[in-house]
């Protein structure tokens, strides 16, 4: 096969795709299978893998033509944490065979994966968490597996885990030392959420609705084949991971009065009856910050399409969050009568969730997450200080002790 | 409905090879010859203005023509590139009548050129840095004031012209048309104010009996005012910009060396955040003045959006960063030897050129269709 692929070799193997697979009468599933069979789920990751070792940029020509084509896709939204999350970190310290076993249904979309990170003692300092996992000596008696060690058994609790109830896998992260600075004493693992000792929980939040869950981990034993990365090395898989959150958050163009910016002016054209002066000149003001946040997303999205990164991502979750905040709580203030009421508090667990979805009330408490999840806006204004701007780090007690010896 | 149309193309909000070989070029011509202890001994002498360093800016560099097509004297750039020589300007402070000038005067004349004549020899003039012009009215007017501003006569004062002292020629918008008045011709008195940004100097000009050149009839002349200071308004987003970097750029280095309680100061969070947070409103900014300036370059229907937003955006940004540049500097940020002073001062002003934030906002809300209550 030849090395260097091109659009048009891209856009002929999509076309051998359809042909032999024509959208209309092949199932859906059977459909992604045969795409992800033929290097064309994600071009950029190996052959027989999904991919095609081909450019990243490349891949927009595939969606294209599939699109056009009216071929079904893997739902992306259902299966983020898997898409954007696991696999980028099984391709990046898997085994072979766990490569083979886990990114082809993650991809299809039959296995969906949740993250088991944060703890109730673990949320902005995640490297404090105390999930432990621990060698059991008879696990050790029955593996037979060649290079790997016994199997593990996990004891703790995990929190704000979305797609938990619904997720096959999760991509975990366990204390295996406790002696050892918080750091330098975690491991990287693939857990198994059908084991007895996986207990889920719907975790109710502030909308009445429960997006995520708590996962109580009690006894569960994991087999050392699904490790990913030295023991000991789970800190640095696991940035991989989260570098793959941010790079996922933001990407494609939006139009103006794209974000919840656009529900609120809607209103302010439709109901002249509730404008007032005050109203209007907070309205003005966030529009013109919204277009603002708008064009600084655009102008990073240029910035990536040059080659030429910058550092403005780091910025954009946190005018973003800001945003969503100042803009929903407007939204209520706005509605006034209507702004007392709220659409439903009936406990459910949505498999998606739109910031920008249900009704204004929803929106204002949702959005309160969003200078929360993914990093708070205090620790990325650090990030921001110390990384891009270079400020000194604060004096810190806690990289040099025995994680057994934090005070918690 | 403006709102939901995009424009047909993305505007290109990145800097080219040739503009960053410009700001090089600026940078460096105001390294050496307008530093800080120069600018701060400069605005409090008799001659605020360095014509040496204005002859080198405006004809050695060419920054004067940039607006200006080739045939009629110029580089033939466009306000991209004037941009990027005002986000300079904005780094350093130093009174030149740039802005005025070469943008809000040339904007003018090359909106009553096309045909020739006595605004295409002025514009020339202006182009090549033999000359400069400056627009008769209050440095607060918005675009907005333009339709309104070819009122009166000849006989006439004005207040809070901005670098009238500076100019050659003065461009009076009258209920007859626009004039070009000789600024040391029989009539005409300029006489200096005691301004807030000592390194933009304002006049009183007063007109008794002056005569000058007709340009345009009154119709076409508030449509070329309207024009130059829209252009005005949009590339003083990018003087913003670049003083809101500076300033942040200082800060974050004068409180990583200075120490108290044993340990840099920037090494407190609560300064931290303070300046990260300036980091994200001048990355904001970059991208509203880009926007601006591109709009302007490319004669896009968006223009008066797209200023606007930056300007609503950009002023505050720049305040807000000499505010905390004075602050985080702790009493030095108070001393007349230290410059900090001189960009509080500049950025409040900008904040009042061209219309306030709030009078854009004001502006917004017409082109989108946001109506007041």
């Amino acid at each position: 096969m030849s090395t260097a692929i091109d659009a048009a070799q891209v856009r002929r193997l999509t076309q051998e795709l359809l042909a032999a697979h024509p959208p209309a009468t092949t199932d859906r599933t059977d459909f992604l299978k045969a795409r992800f069979d033929a290097g064309l789920a994600w071009v950029h990751y190996p052959a027989g893998l999904g991919g095609l070792d081909a450019p990243r940029s490349l891949q927009s020509v595939v969606d294209a033509e599939l699109a056009a084509a009216g071929a079904p896709d893997n739902d992306p939204r259902r299966i983020g944490i898997g898409l954007g999350m696991a696999a980028p970190t099984i391709l990046g310290y898997g085994t072979e065979e766990q490569k083979q076993r886990f990114l082809r249904p993650l991809w299809v979309g039959e296995e969906v994966w949740c993250q088991l990170f944060s703890e109730p003692g673990a949320g902005s300092d995640l490297a404090a968490l105390g999930t432990r996992a621990v060698r059991d000596e008879e696990g050790t008696a029955r593996s037979s597996e060649a290079g790997s060690g016994g199997d593990w058994m996990v004891d703790g609790q995990k929190v704000w885990t979305s797609s938990a109830h619904v997720a096959r896998w999760a991509i975990l992260i366990a204390r295996t030392d406790p002696d050892v600075p918080k750091h330098r004493g975690i491991s990287y693992f693939i857990c198994d959420m059908t084991d007895p000792g996986v207990e889920v929980r719907p975790l109710r939040q502030i909308t009445g609705e429960a997006e995520f869950n708590e996962v109580f981990l009690t006894g569960v034993r994991i087999p050392d084949s699904r490790r990913l990365g030295p023991v000991g090395d789970g800190w640095k898989v696991a940035q991989t991971t989260l570098m793959n959150e941010r790079v996922s958050i933001g990407g494609a163009r939006v139009p103006r009065e794209g974000g919840m910016i656009g529900t609120v002016a809607k209103t302010w054209r439709e109901q002249p009856g509730l404008r007032t002066p005050d109203l209007h000149q907070r309205l003005l003001t966030l529009w013109v910050e919204a277009e603002v946040a708008r064009l600084t997303g655009e102008r990073l999205r240029q910035q990536l399409v040059a080659g030429q990164p910058g550092p403005e991502g780091s910025g954009m979750k946190l005018a973003f969050a800001r945003l969503n905040q100042e803009i929903s709580g407007l939204e209520v203030e706005l509605l006034g009568d209507e702004g007392l009421l709220y659409s439903d508090w009936t406990m459910r667990r949505p498999e998606l969730v739109d910031f920008t979805g249900r009704d204004a009330g929803y929106r204002y408490l949702r959005s309160k997450g969003n200078s929360i999840e993914g990093g708070t806006s205090e620790v990325l204004l650090n990030i921001v200080a110390e990384r891009v701007l270079g400020l000194p780090a604060e004096p810190r007690n806690d990289k040099d002790v025995a994680w057994k010896d934090l005070a918690r | 409905m403006t709102a939901q149309t995009e424009a047909a193309q993305a505007p290109d909000l990145l800097y080219s090879e040739a503009e960053e070989d410009l700001r090089s070029a600026v940078r460096s011509l105001l390294a050496d010859r307008a530093d800080a202890p120069t600018v701060i001994a400069a605005v409090e002498s008799d001659t605020p203005y360095d014509l040496r360093l204005w002859e080198s800016l405006a004809a050695g560099i060419g920054a004067a023509g940039l607006l200006v097509p080739e045939k009629l004297g110029g580089q033939g750039a466009t306000h991209r590139e004037a941009a990027v020589v005002l986000e300079e300007l904005g780094r350093s402070v130093v009174p030149a009548p740039y802005l005025t000038s070469a943008v809000v005067a040339t904007e003018i004349l090359l909106a009553l050129a096309e045909d020739g004549g006595p605004a295409a020899a002025l514009l020339g003039e202006l182009a090549e840095g033999r000359r400069t012009a400056v627009l008769a009215l209050p440095f607060a007017s918005a675009p907005a004031d333009a339709a309104a501003s070819t009122t009166g006569t000849l006989e006439r004062t004005v207040t809070g012209v901005a670098d009238a002292a500076a100019a050659d020629v003065l461009l009076v918008p009258t209920a007859e048309g626009l004039y070009a008045v000789e600024a040391n011709g029989a009539g005409v008195a300029v006489r200096p104010l005691v301004p807030l940004d000592l390194t933009r100097p304002l006049a009183t000009v007063t007109l008794t009996g002056a005569t000058g050149t007709l340009l345009a009839e009154a119709g076409p002349a508030a449509e070329a005012v309207g024009r130059g200071l829209l252009a005005g308004a949009g590339l003083l987003a990018s003087e913003q910009l670049g003083l809101a970097e500076w300033c942040l750029t200082e800060t974050v280095r004068y409180t990583r060396e200075r120490h108290q309680f044993n340990r840099p100061v920037g090494s407190f969070q609560s300064l931290k955040h303070r300046m990260a947070q300036l980091w994200l409103e001048v990355v904001s900014a970059r991208a509203a003045a880009r926007n601006a300036a591109d709009a302007l370059a490319a004669g896009s229907p968006d223009a008066p959006l797209a200023v606007a937003v930056a300007q609503a955006y950009c002023s505050e940004v720049a305040v807000h960063a000499a505010e905390e540049c004075v602050q985080l500097h702790g009493g030095i940020g108070m001393t007349w030897e230290h410059p900090a002073h001189l960009y509080l001062k500049r950025a409040k002003a900008d904040s009042i050129a061209y219309g306030t934030a709030g009078r854009h906002r004001e502006a917004v809300a017409g082109l989108v269709e946001l109506p007041a209550p």
